[in-house]
């Protein structure tokens, strides 16, 4: 081989390898199809004009109930009469709305709770649990006036006399905070059953044989180690269960009575009060709407606002606490 | 109140700083843990081997087979276990040793539609006569996966000793106890500053000796481990055999592994399981040096599973 002598020969100029495909210029939109433009285009569309329906929602709200809104119309009692300015404010209904929803989710609560966990965690038989939770889910798609009417029938059998009032007839009344209440029940229910059966589900189940290899009992592993891991979910769908009570009309006038004021029954103080009629937010918010009786419309916006200003509360107390949850996780 | 004491103690001078607590010493710290090879010849710690008269048998297992459904599991399987001593089972993947292991304490019949044939004793006495919570406390278990409950520190060794959800004892006199079982673990050095702490904070290897304090802690006298180091790094599991033999002196271990090298280091006994039948139960040098039968031969000189 013939040895080259002086400089070695250049190099090659090297070249960068083709790439196999033209590396895209930037994602723009002009290089898109016209139907993934169009599809684009919609999407933010939508999603827009949600924002802008829920904002002119608030706002107007906001507007019209804060023009009308004060101190005094928030802590006087209602009161009947034909001029707006003798029908006096709107403390019944915001107490009414509270306890009622007090009362619906304590007994929505436990009781969903130790449904979810006996289908989670017991389920035998099979049949049943698979029973009870298409039971619930008829439940939570019954229409609130169905539940409320059937929540009348129920309550005017003289076995429940006790929760609401006999007439002197002797025909029951079936109209209570009692009433409405359990009744209310039901449709915060399935929400808290659906949060608390997620919740568990979603425990390993390396997390019980943990527990039941110490020589703990099932129930004993429910309590001291289930339970309190699933206590946030347990609580996001309390408060969800909440706004829906808070926000439900049929009931409370089916079954409420939706009477201006809370009207006592007997002479205990609070006993009394749970067996008597009253109203919510949004009883009293029909009520005083040009539709209802009480046609003042200015009271109505007040209410109202109040209303959203608590179902905004709740959503954003769900948020935060799914929030820490998360955080948790990390 | 402490200055007080600073000036009552003689002994406590400023001059001298309080010594640090002891550190629990790591074997890898000095040097590395020999690396058994099965198929070479063997290099095994002697101290760690056991020597003396034989055992006292703690559990014997006649006869056992297990079935999920129709399909068995198990088969027709006896060994005994000998309390002081570790027995390793090894086998490939989905050979029954788990299921047998889990049969012991009873976390089989927690499966739906497992069922069992043939007898499991516990001193004498089938361990379907004991109440079953009072059984798993007296075999404790070890899962793969480290598995604390998301308390603190304390708390997941307290919920251990607890008799089901009973507030007493309480806190204060449960302490003892506590740190005996995490001393035992050989985890309270390292945690000693602060037993509040979440459980799940700790290390991988921290919370799988915080699972065997939590095992242990009721002073079962059969400690079953399924492949406890499988999740853990090299050095932690050098910790958690180590401290194997240690806890063998006084209960019975009995320990799933894939590792061949640690069922040499560790097991004193040695079961190999293929396919749900026991093949070979004897003394660890004899399964691994001089196996009597063929497919145990072949499993330990990697040539299957």
């Amino acid at each position: 081989m013939a040895a080259t002598v002086g400089a070695p020969p250049p190099l090659p100029p090297v070249h960068p390898p083709e790439p196999l495909r033209p590396a895209p210029r930037g994602d723009s939109l002009r290089s898109w199809k016209w139907s993934h433009r169009l599809a684009f285009a919609t999407c933010w569309a939508c999603g827009l004009a949600l924002c802008a329906v829920t904002a002119a929602i608030v706002v107007y709200m906001g507007v019209r109930g804060l023009q009308y809104l004060n101190f005094e119309l928030l802590f006087s009692r209602p009161q009947p009469g034909l001029a707006q300015h003798t029908t006096g404010g709107i403390l019944d209904p915001v107490i009414g709305t509270i306890v009622l929803t007090l009362i619906g989710i304590a007994l929505a609560v436990p009781l969903a709770v130790a449904a979810a966990i006996w289908v989670v965690e017991y389920g035998r038989p099979a049949p049943l649990a698979r029973a009870i939770e298409s039971g619930i889910e008829v439940v939570a798609g019954t229409p609130d006036i169905v539940i409320a009417i059937f929540g009348l029938a129920i309550f005017q059998l003289p076995l429940f006399a006790p929760l609401s009032f006999t007439a002197s007839g002797g025909g029951v009344f079936g109209r209570s905070f009692l009433a409405a209440g359990s009744m209310m029940s039901l449709i915060a229910l399935p929400l808290v059953f659906g949060a608390t059966r997620e919740a568990l589900m979603s425990i390993p189940a390396a997390t019980r044989e943990a527990s039941w290899a110490l020589g703990k009992t099932k129930i004993c592993t429910i309590r001291e180690i289930l339970l309190p891991q699933i206590r946030r979910p347990i609580g996001t769908g309390a408060v969800l269960g909440m706004g829906r009570i808070v926000g439900d009309t049929a009931v409370v006038v089916v079954l409420l009575g939706a009477t201006l004021q809370i009207e006592r029954q007997g002479d205990v103080p609070i006993l009394g009060d749970l067996r008597g009629t009253g109203s919510t937010l949004t009883s009293y918010v029909f009520n005083a709407s040009p539709a209802g009786e009480g046609n003042a419309p200015q009271k109505a916006y007040a209410a109202a606002f109040v209303l959203l200003l608590i179902v905004l509360f709740l959503n954003f107390a769900v948020d935060v606490a799914g929030r820490r949850k998360e955080a948790g996780r990390a | 109140m402490s200055a007080h004491d600073h000036v009552a103690d003689p002994f406590l001078d400023d001059a001298v700083p309080p010594l640090p607590p002891p550190r629990r010493r790591i074997r890898l710290d000095r040097e590395p843990a020999p690396v058994a090879e099965p198929n070479g010849a063997p290099q095994r710690r002697s101290r760690e081997r056991r020597t003396g008269p034989p055992a006292p048998e703690r559990m014997r297992v006649d006869r056992l087979s297990v079935l999920y459904g129709s399909h068995r599991a198990v088969k027709d399987v006896s060994l005994p276990i000998h309390a002081g001593e570790a027995l390793a089972l090894i086998g490939p993947s989905g050979c029954g040793k788990t299921t047998l292991l889990r049969t012991l304490n009873r976390l089989t019949e927690t499966t739906a539609g497992a069922t069992r044939e043939g007898r499991v004793l516990l001193d004498g006495t089938d361990v379907e006569q004991f109440e079953v919570t009072a059984l798993r406390r007296r075999i404790a278990m070890v899962f793969q996966q480290p598995n604390p409950f998301p308390m603190s520190i304390f708390d997941n060794v307290a919920y251990a000793i607890r008799v089901q959800n009973r507030k007493t004892p309480r806190r204060k006199d449960l302490e003892p106890q506590v740190v005996d079982a995490l001393r035992r673990a050989g985890l309270y050095d390292e945690v000693a500053d602060d037993l509040g702490r979440p459980a799940l904070r700790l290390s991988g290897g921290q919370q799988q000796r915080l699972c065997i304090a939590r095992a242990i802690a009721t002073r079962p006298e059969v400690l079953l481990m399924d492949e406890p180091c499988s999740a853990l790094d090299p050095r932690s599991t050098a910790v958690i055999e180590e401290l194997i033999g240690e806890l063998r002196r006084d209960l019975a271990v009995v320990i799933v592994t894939h590792n061949l090298a640690q069922a040499h280091r560790i097991g004193d006994k040695v079961a190999f399981m293929y396919l749900g039948d026991l093949v070979e139960y004897g003394e660890a040098v004899q399964v691994f040096e001089d196996p009597r039968a063929e497919r145990t031969r072949d499993y330990v000189a990697g040539a299957f599973g």
